[in-house]
C-alpha cells in the first residue's frame, strides 16, 4: 500500500516539451511511472518521448483518463497551469516549479478551496511510491519499497531521510516533498492523516525547517490524531533571523518560526526529534523496534 | 528586495496615498536646495538605509533653519548608520530625504502583508503607532487590529469601518483611511509587495491622515515581472557577497563563523550549518549551489566563499541524486584548481557513482579530503578548522 499515487496512477506532464519537463519525464518513464501524455499549448498533435502532446489539460484528460498532473512550466505560468489542471478535473496536481510568486499562490489557494483537487508543491521534488510510481525530480534509485512514510519541506534533505531508511532496511511506503514556499498545497497535516490511515505505513518521518508555523500545527495534529511513531528533524537552528535561507518560506520573521520552537512543539507532542539529520534513519529504526 | 523610504513614498504618491512633501539629496548643497524648494519653517532630514530603528540611531534629524538642514546632511552622508536592525557594521548613508515637518496629532500603525497561515493578504493596524510594532504585538496583542482580504472580494466596507472605529478615527478620517486602504491594496498587488508598512500613519493637527513613513518590500519570486522596481535595487545596502551570489543564481547568506559550506539544496544547506554547530564549529555562511551543482556553479561558489577572510576550512556537501557523483567530483576538482583554494576542503558526496567520485577526489593531489558520511564530514571539518585557527 501507499498513499496518493501507485502503479494504477495515470500521469500527464504540463510542460513536457521543455528542457526540465523532457528530462524528468524520461526519468519517470524509466522508473515505470505511467506517464500517458503531455500538455504544451500550441504543440497539440505532436509526439514527444513517445507520448501524445495536447494543447489543453482538458483534451489530455479526456483522451487518457489521467488523474494526476506533474507541472514543470516556468514560474510565470505555473499558477495558471495549476488552475487549468484543477478545472480539467485532475485529482492530484504536483507542481515542481520553483519561484512562483506568492500572490499567485494566494489566488490559486482560494480557487482550489472550492474544488476536489489536491495540490503538492510548488517548489518541491514531488511524490514517489517506491517501485511503482515516481512523479518528480527525486533520484529513483535511493528509494526502496517499505514501511516508512516521509514528509518534507526540503528536496535534498528528503533524499537524506530516504537514503538512511533504505540503508536501515526499512524502506518507504510513499515520500512527499511538500515544498519550500510560504504558501503550498498539501501540508504536513494532510499527509500525516493519509499516512495514519495507510495500513502499510508503520512510522512517519517529518522533515521541517524554519519559518511559518506548519510544524507547530503538525505537532497539535499528531497529539490528537496520530498513533504511529513520528521522527522529526528541523533544519535551521543556526539560521539568522530575518534572512531568507534559499527557500522563500525559510525565514524567521518577528522572532517567529525558529527551529527551537518547532523542536519544542514536536517534543511536547511525543515526537522523537533528532538534532542531526544523520540520525533520521537510526531513530526511525529504533522507534519501530 | 527592499526599497528606500523615498522610493516607497514616490510609489505612494503615484497611487494617490497622501505623504508629506519631500526631496532626495545626495550632497549637503542638494539638501539645502531641497529645503528651500520645499519651503516652511521646520524640516526633517532622514537617512535612507534599508533598516528600521533609524530614529533611535540618530538617522532622523529635525532642522529649524535651512543651514541646519545642510549641517545634518553633512553629518549623515558618507557615514554608516548602525541601528538595531542593521548589523554591527551598519549601512551606508548615500542619500538623505528632506521633508517638510508635519504637525502630528496622533501616531497610528498600518501594514499589509501576506499571512502564511491565513494564505491571504492581511491588513494590520494599531492605535499604538510610532513604536516597535513587534513589541506591541507581544505585550498588548489586543491593540493590534487585523482584516483578512478575500482574493475575490477584496476589502469590504465593513472591514474598513471596523479598522476606522478601532483606531478611534472621526467620520471624515475614517473616509480618508478607507481611501488609503483601497489604494494600498492596489499598490500591494501592482508591485508584488510582500510587505507595505506605514509606521507611523499620522493624523495631522489639521485632522487629515498622512503616511509619515513608508516601507515596501518586494517579493523576490515576482521580480521577473517588476522590471521598473528592479531598477530601484540599491546594492550598496546589501551584503556584497550575497549580491555576487545572486548574479550567479546561487543562494548565499553571510554568517559569523569560520567554516564555509557549499551544499546542494536549501534544506540540506541549513542542516549542514546545524551539523557544524552540533559538532562544535561555527558556520561562515549558508550557500545553496542548486540541484545540479555544475562545475560553473561550484567555481563561482568557491570564489564567493573565499572572499570571506574568516574562512578556515570548507565543507562541500552534495547529495548527488540524478547528477552523477563522478561528474560532481570533477567539477569540484576543476574549481579548486582554478580558484586556488588555500584552506582545507572536506567533501561529502552521496548518490550515483559515489565510489568513483570519492576516488577521483582522493587521486586529485589537491588535498581534498573525502568524508564517508554526514557525521564524519562534520567531525573532520570542525577538527581542521580548529587546527587552522590555532596555526593562524
Amino acid at each position: 500500500m501507499s498513499i496518493l499515487v501507485g502503479s494504477e496512477s495515470k500521469v500527464i506532464c504540463q510542460g513536457l516539451t521543455g528542457r526540465q519537463g523532457s528530462f524528468h519525464t524520461e526519468q519517470c518513464l524509466d522508473y515505470g511511472t505511467q506517464v500517458v501524455a503531455g500538455v504544451t499549448p500550441g504543440r497539440g498533435g505532436a509526439e514527444h518521448l513517445g507520448l501524445p502532446v495536447y494543447d489543453t489539460v482538458r483534451d489530455a484528460v479526456r483522451e487518457t483518463q489521467a488523474t494526476v498532473s506533474m507541472i514543470y512550466v516556468p514560474a510565470p505560468y505555473a499558477a495558471d497551469a495549476i488552475l487549468e489542471a484543477a478545472a480539467a478535473g485532475v485529482e492530484l496536481v504536483v507542481c515542481i516549479t520553483e519561484g512562483v510568486p506568492v500572490l499567485d499562490m494566494v489566488r490559486v489557494k482560494a480557487v482550489l478551496a472550492g474544488q476536489n483537487c489536491r495540490l503538492i508543491g510548488p517548489n518541491c521534488p514531488g511524490i514517489i511510491t517506491p517501485g511503482t510510481c515516481k512523479i518528480g525530480i527525486m533520484p529513483g534509485f535511493i528509494h526502496t519499497p517499505g514501511s516508512v512514510g516521509i514528509i518534507s519541506r526540503s528536496g535534498t534533505l528528503t533524499y537524506e531521510a530516504v537514503w538512511q531508511t533504505t540503508n536501515a532496511g526499512l524502506g518507504q511506503t510513499t515520500c512527499i516533498g511538500i515544498g519550500g514556499d510560504q504558501l503550498r498545497g498539501m501540508n504536513f497535516i494532510d499527509c500525516l492523516a493519509l499516512f495514519e490511515a495507510d495500513p502499510d505505513t508503520r512510522g512517519i518521518i517529518l522533515v521541517g525547517e524554519i519559518g511559518g508555523s506548519d510544524e507547530e500545527q503538525a505537532a497539535e495534529f499528531i497529539t490528537s490524531d496520530v498513533t504511529k511513531p513520528v521522527v522529526a528533524y528541523i533544519a535551521g537552528v543556526t539560521a539568522p533571523a530575518g534572512k531568507r535561507m534559499g527557500h522563500a518560506g525559510a525565514i524567521i520573521s518577528a522572532g517567529k518560526g525558529t527551529a527551537d520552537d518547532k523542536f519544542e512543539a514536536l517534543e511536547r507532542a511525543g515526537v522523537t526529534t533528532v538534532r542531526s539529520p544523520a540520525e533520521l534513519g537510526s531513530a526511525m529504526a529504533k522507534a519501530l523496534e | 528586495m527592499n526599497l528606500h523610504e523615498y522610493q516607497a513614498k514616490a510609489l505612494f504618491a503615484k497611487f494617490g496615498i497622501p505623504v508629506p512633501k519631500g526631496r532626495v539629496a545626495v550632497t549637503p548643497a542638494e539638501a539645502i536646495a531641497a529645503a528651500e524648494a520645499l519651503g516652511g519653517e521646520i524640516w526633517i532630514v532622514k537617512a535612507q538605509v534599508h533598516a528600521g530603528g533609524r530614529g533611535k540611531a540618530g538617522g532622523i534629524r529635525l532642522a529649524r533653519t535651512v543651514s541646519a538642514v545642510g549641517e545634518h546632511a553633512e553629518a549623515l552622508l558618507g557615514t554608516q548608520l548602525v541601528t538595531h536592525q542593521s548589523g554591527p557594521e551598519g549601512l551606508p548613508i548615500d542619500t538623505v530625504y528632506v521633508e517638510a515637518a508635519a504637525a502630528i496629532e496622533r501616531e497610528l500603525y498600518l501594514s499589509l502583508l501576506v499571512d502564511r497561515s491565513a494564505e491571504r493578504v492581511v491588513i494590520m493596524a494599531s492605535a499604538a503607532g510610532g513604536m516597535d510594532i513587534e513589541a506591541v504585538a507581544a505585550d498588548t496583542p489586543e491593540q493590534i487590529l487585523t482584516a483578512t482580504l478575500h482574493p475575490a472580494a477584496g476589502l469590504s466596507a465593513y472591514q474598513a469601518r471596523a479598522l476606522g472605529f478601532g483606531l478611534g478615527l472621526t467620520e471624515s478620517q475614517q473616509r480618508e483611511l478607507a481611501d488609503i486602504l483601497g489604494k494600498l491594496i492596489k499598490l500591494f498587488h501592482a508591485c508584488d509587495a510582500s510587505l507595505v508598512e506605514i509606521n507611523p500613519l499620522i493624523v495631522t493637527d489639521a485632522g487629515s491622515v498622512v503616511a509619515l513613513d513608508a516601507k515596501i518590500n518586494i517579493e523576490d519570486n515576482a521580480l521577473f515581472r517588476q522590471e521598473a522596481l528592479q531598477a530601484m535595487r540599491d546594492e550598496a545596502q546589501e551584503d556584497r557577497k550575497e549580491c555576487e551570489a545572486r548574479a550567479h543564481d546561487l543562494s548565499y547568506v553571510s554568517l559569523d563563523g569560520n567554516i564555509a559550506c557549499m551544499v546542494n539544496g536549501a534544506g540540506l544547506a541549513m542542516a549542514t550549518m546545524d551539523l557544524i554547530k552540533l559538532h562544535g564549529g561555527e558556520p561562515a555562511n549558508f550557500l545553496d549551489v542548486g540541484g545540479g551543482a555544475t562545475a560553473e556553479h561550484v567555481t563561482a561558489a568557491f570564489k564567493i566563499i573565499l572572499a570571506n577572510d574568516n574562512v578556515k576550512a570548507i565543507l562541500v556537501n552534495i547529495f548527488g541524486g540524478i547528477v552523477r557523483c563522478d561528474l560532481i567530483a570533477e567539477g569540484i576538482i576543476a574549481a579548486v584548481g582554478e580558484v586556488g583554494v588555500k584552506v582545507p576542503v572536506v567533501v561529502r558526496l552521496e548518490g550515483t557513482n559515489v565510489e568513483r567520485g570519492r576516488q577521483l577526489l582522493a587521486d586529485s593531489d589537491l588535498g581534498i579530503l573525502a568524508a564517508d558520511n554526514l557525521t564524519d564530514a562534520a567531525i573532520k571539518i570542525v577538527a581542521l578548522a580548529s587546527d587552522e585557527g590555532a596555526a593562524a
